[in-house]
């Protein structure tokens, strides 16, 4: 990644232009051509450093105002294991392996159900820990009350999904 | 919001095209024009059913780093520690859950060792322990709600 990345980065961290060629548009604040703009982009996404473009809905937008962070702990040895189970379910937006906070926080396995009552979220979640046989397991389900606080991706700063 | 705002916005969490002309291919799709496509994506941002549309980067990859922290505030100091920790940029979001660990907040930062920095500034100015939860492994990541 060289200083017209970060230039081009920088570009579009805001959105992309809505218009015909936006890859020439965006080309023009920063004297590349449009297939540059694209050789560069399409490089960023091959190597990682761009995941994706795309829109981020505002999910309390759409009707998801049911948002539960749900937390488990699942001994190390099996927690890679446990962990792509329950990324099979499309229901589950995000899940992470994080580290035990000692007997205050014994969990190490994260993941996020959005939905759109909390009948329908527990729900879920019953039909996930039932058909992974996960219910003896330690656990808590934390419901969010309000978001405070949610800001756009930076490029030196944070994806919205994260929790 | 109507029937095609809705195939637009599944369409679009699925990615977008990176080609001369990507709201044609996108329209083509959808079966509507590029005008139209333009026209309701823009309605879609301003009304803020959309927050974004462009770009979700790997902030490990670009050299920064993220971790998800909590404290346990007492109720009584909740509104103000919030706007303690919500001062500082670092802070990407924060919300309230319901549990004694009752706030959790994203941090991101330039380097991981300003991570560390931002947790010690924050304990300082609240008073209060953060846990910190980076991540260990990521089993999967795919925020598609369906309009």
């Amino acid at each position: 990644m060289d200083a017209i990345d970060f230039q081009l980065i920088e570009a579009i961290q805001n959105g992309l232009p809505i218009c015909s060629r936006p890859y020439l548009q965006l080309g023009k604040g920063l004297s590349l051509s449009e297939q540059q703009v694209i050789d560069r982009l399409a490089a960023l996404r091959q190597q990682g450093l761009v995941k994706r473009l795309g829109v981020i809905v505002n999910h309390r937008q759409l009707g998801y105002r049911a948002n539960a962070m749900v937390v488990l702990n699942i001994p190390d040895y099996n927690v890679a294991e446990v962990g792509g189970q329950v990324s099979q379910f499309s229901f589950v937006n995000l899940c992470y392996q994080r580290p035990r906070q000692g007997d205050r926080w014994p969990y190490n396995l994260y993941f996020m159900i959005h939905g759109k009552s909390r009948g329908r979220v527990l729900n879920q979640l019953d039909h996930l820990l039932e058909t992974c046989s996960l219910k003896q397991m330690a656990r808590e389900v934390l419901f969010s009350k309000q978001c405070f606080k949610q800001r756009g991706a930076l490029y030196k700063q944070a994806p919205e999904q994260i929790i | 919001m109507d029937k095609l705002d809705q195939l637009i916005i599944n369409q679009l969490q699925d990615g977008f095209p990176i080609v001369d002309s990507p709201y044609r291919q996108i329209a083509e799709q959808l079966n509507i024009t590029e005008d139209l496509l333009l026209q309701r994506l823009q309605q879609l941002l301003d009304n803020g059913i959309l927050s974004r549309f462009g770009p979700m980067y790997h902030a490990e990859k670009m050299g920064g780093a993220l971790t998800l922290a909590a404290v346990k505030v007492p109720e009584e100091n909740f509104e103000q520690c919030c706007e303690v920790i919500n001062a500082f940029p670092e802070v990407a979001h924060n919300y309230q859950r319901d549990h004694v660990l009752n706030m959790w907040f994203v941090l991101a930062t330039e380097t991981p060792e300003q991570i560390t920095d931002v947790i010690r500034q924050i304990e300082q100015q609240t008073g209060l322990e953060v846990f910190n939860m980076p991540k260990v492994n990521e089993y999967f990541v795919g925020l598609k709600l369906e309009a």
